[in-house]
């Protein structure tokens, strides 16, 4: 588990990356009562300028956070956690397993504050853009 | 349709009580693909000090966004859901929320603005125990795509 005393501003966080696949989004589609048919229905999708079904902002925000929360061990100590929307993930169908989009995530301790938190700043990408603006957690450490 | 800034400070009425669980959880867990146990073993949470299985960060959306319809459907207000877009998300925990709560929801419509053609919508929802204890509030940033031009036709 980290503890505050170890954590200095500019830390870099184990980066990791997730898949976002079409069978992820039916399951988060199901799981979170979202059932905007944007997230499933290829057809649908591209009826309103879409070039095909993309990932619920908030499964990209949900994977986004377990960098903070794997590397701080405790999910519970997260106080504050925000992003903004900037870019939709687009998830292409396919017959093999890796088919879809995949997630890097990669955080930075960007301040250590004197109340026992600190502030991790989040960066998140997919097909190398940026898919989400103003990532940021933050985290009460023991 | 123009978003009527005389809706900033509506509150709406508290909704039914969600009644958690820790099945809700798991489910939820499996559905981002979170493996962590302290979402699914209470004795692995209880040896972080929590009194059950906890939820994930962005769990509380699965009770704020559903709550959220009252505004959508509010009659007054006049929403077209099909033009709106989820810009910003954030949540701000007391603590985190465990299996056993049980919560109500209250939204507060916080902020309405133009720019550029668009509508921006601000809500807060508080998701409350049945006891009165603040959990976590959900802050969404809403776009409504079109909204300012829809005004002027």
């Amino acid at each position: 588990m980290i503890k505050f005393a170890d954590v200095a501003k500019g830390d870099v966080l184990p980066e990791q990356t997730f898949p976002i696949r079409r069978v992820d989004l039916v399951k988060y589609a199901g799981a979170s009562g979202d059932f905007n048919p944007i997230h499933w229905n290829e057809r649908f999708a591209q009826s309103v300028g879409l070039p095909d079904v993309i990932a619920h902002g908030m499964f990209t925000m949900a994977e986004a956070v377990r960098v903070v929360t794997d590397w701080c061990g405790d999910p519970g100590m997260v106080v504050e956690y925000q992003v903004r929307f900037t870019k939709p993930v687009v998830v292409p169908d396919g017959v093999d397993e890796e088919s879809g989009a995949r997630l890097t995530v990669t955080g930075k301790v960007s301040q250590v504050n004197e109340d026992g938190t600190v502030r991790v700043d989040l960066v998140a990408t997919s097909g190398g853009e940026k898919v989400l603006g103003l990532a940021r957690a933050l985290v009460r450490l023991p | 349709m123009a978003l009527d800034p005389g809706f900033i400070g509506r509150t709406y009425p508290p909704t039914a009580v969600y009644e958690v669980g820790r099945e809700k959880i798991r489910e939820f867990a499996d559905a981002i693909g979170d493996p962590n146990p302290v979402y699914r073993d209470p004795a692995v949470a209880q040896d972080l000090g929590h009194r059950d299985v906890l939820a994930p960060p962005t769990f509380p959306i699965a009770i704020t966004w559903p709550a959220a319809t009252v505004i959508i459907e509010d009659p007054e207000l006049g929403l077209d859901f099909s033009r709106v877009l989820h810009g910003e998300q954030r949540f701000v925990y007391t603590r985190p929320i465990y299996a056993d709560d049980q919560l109500t929801a209250t939204v507060i419509i916080e902020d309405i603005s133009e720019r550029l053609g668009q509508g921006f919508l601000s809500t807060r929802t508080d998701l409350v125990t049945v006891d009165g204890e603040h959990v976590v509030s959900g802050f969404s940033k809403l776009v409504v795509v079109g909204a300012a031009e829809g005004a002027q036709s």
